[in-house]
């Protein structure tokens, strides 16, 4: 019975968001604000009793852990922004999280995108096979005109002008790579709201 | 001629959208299971946990939502399919809040098929943790520290599978399903090149093309890119779920697509010189 509900209302509002390809229209408006609504309810909740309640709450009250109390005045201060007077105290929370998260992801891209991803550039344009040895000259002319194209210190022209012409079209084609990956993405979110129209609401799949 | 050019080029946008509807709906009634092959990053993929010895303990964390539930949704029940399978032990992570549902009925229904598979020692839930890179960091400390309980709410270090299991040293293998951020990328960032663990990537097909440099660096064993990924993984497992029976709406909606684009792109390059002549 509630199942059956559920994939009522999950239909409904799924033709409720279509109808906007018709047209802006109020039952559209209904269903991004219900969306909206309980996507911050349900998160707020989630957020509650799944971080809140087991990483700070019940560790301090009924475990004793009385250190838990810097982290706990500190997450309170951060909505001192809600009072002008007070919001500076904001600061020093967003200060902290800046700082930790700026200090783990510096090392993560330093040697994980920079290093490596250097590293597994620098090719050998000959390895005894051809398409292997195609395949890594493409990639270092790809590399180094792609370079070119985004070096600003010297204009653009004669040997460079050409080399960064040539970055381009590499930037281009993995433009269009890139472009036609996410129609793939986009129609398979709606082969999926499609199927289940078809399938669970209709019943005309099996 | 011209006026159908005209016509062509202020095509109202609805007619595309009724296109592109059919293109999927019908394909869905009556597929015809166009033939696909399988990618190399894929079988990749699957051969990393082919080649694990049995009883092998692989970490999976799954963070997604419904948002990304048709890509990845799929790819997570092939994952633990593919694994149970091949008798791997599963220790099962999220670090998006609302992916801890789907991922118990991801279980749920892979369990329909492996009834004798027991939880907390053949797999086990720990749930969603708040953090992001933070936990993922954590995690190469002391994985038991990091998530004192499960899921459930039991107590991590007292359930079986987890025993011996600290850092991600003592793990065969690290699979993540990707909805976005947190995802595939921090978890190359920062658990692949700081603890030099084998991690295997599904992926949405929105950041394949921005994963798929780490797979030619080895900084992932294997890429499922999008429902073809998805797949093409579930061609391998020899298991057809709903990606497999996503290509044939998949394929036709594209060639449409392309089609418009290329009438689109007819409309307006012949109207362009019909006006040019014109002004001569």
């Amino acid at each position: 019975m509630w199942e059956l509900l559920g994939i009522w209302v999950a239909s409904l509002l799924t033709l409720c968001v279509f109808s906007f390809l018709y047209k802006d229209n109020p039952f559209y408006k209904f269903a991004e604000h219900l969306f909206v609504g309980i996507s911050a309810g349900y998160g707020i909740t989630l957020e509650y009793y799944n971080v809140f309640l087991p990483n700070l709450w019940r560790p301090l009250t009924q475990q004793g852990k009385l250190l838990l109390i810097v982290p706990f005045i500190f997450g309170i201060l951060l909505f001192s922004r809600f009072f002008r007077r007070y919001s500076w105290l904001s600061r020093w929370p967003m200060a902290l999280i800046i700082g930790i998260y700026a200090g783990i992801t510096i090392v993560g891209y330093g040697s994980g995108d920079l290093i490596l991803q250097i590293n597994a550039n620098l090719l050998p344009l000959w390895t005894g096979k051809w398409l292997e040895s195609f395949n890594n000259i493409i990639l270092t002319i790809g590399v180094i005109t792609g370079l070119i194209y985004f070096s600003f210190s010297k204009e653009h022209k004669g040997a460079i002008g050409a080399g960064a012409k040539i970055g381009t079209w590499f930037l281009m084609i993995s433009f269009g790579a890139s472009f036609g990956y996410t129609v793939m993405s986009r129609m398979s979110l709606l082969i999926g709201r499609i199927y289940f129209l078809m399938a669970a609401w209709l019943g005309i799949l099996q | 001629m011209k006026k159908l050019l005209e016509k062509l080029d202020s095509l109202d946008r609805r007619v595309i959208f009724v296109f592109i509807a059919l293109s999927i709906a019908i394909p869905l009634l009556f597929p015809v299971n166009l033939k696909f092959s399988v990618t190399q990053p894929v079988q990749s993929f699957y051969d990393a946990i082919e080649n694990l010895p049995p009883g092998s303990k692989v970490l999976v964390s799954c963070d997604y939502d419904p948002g990304s539930m048709p890509e990845l949704y799929p790819m997570n029940i092939a994952v633990f399919h593919h694994l149970f399978s091949r008798n791997h032990k599963i220790i099962t992570m999220q670090l998006w809040a609302t992916g801890t549902l789907l991922v118990e009925r991801a279980m749920t229904e892979v369990l329909s098929e492996f009834p004798d598979k027991k939880y907390g020692e053949d797999y086990v839930n720990l749930g969603f943790k708040e953090g992001r890179e933070v936990v993922m960091v954590s995690m190469g400390t002391s994985i038991p520290r990091t998530f004192p309980t499960d899921y459930r709410g039991n107590k991590v270090e007292t359930l079986p599978i987890m025993q011996g299991v600290n850092t991600f040293d003592d793990l065969a293998l690290l699979m993540n399903i990707s909805g976005g951020l947190p995802g595939t990328k921090e978890w190359v960032l920062q658990v692949q090149s700081r603890f030099h663990v084998k991690l295997g990537s599904g992926c949405t097909a929105v950041s394949a093309p921005e994963f798929y440099p780490y797979v030619q660096s080895g900084q992932l064993v294997g890429l499922l890119g999008g429902m073809k990924g998805a797949a093409e993984y579930e061609k391998l497992v020899k298991r057809p779920g709903s990606a497999a029976r996503g290509m044939d709406a998949q394929s036709v909606s594209h060639i449409i697509v392309f089609l418009f684009i290329v009438i689109g792109n007819i409309a307006f390059f012949a109207l362009k010189k019909t006006k040019k002549r014109l002004k001569v």
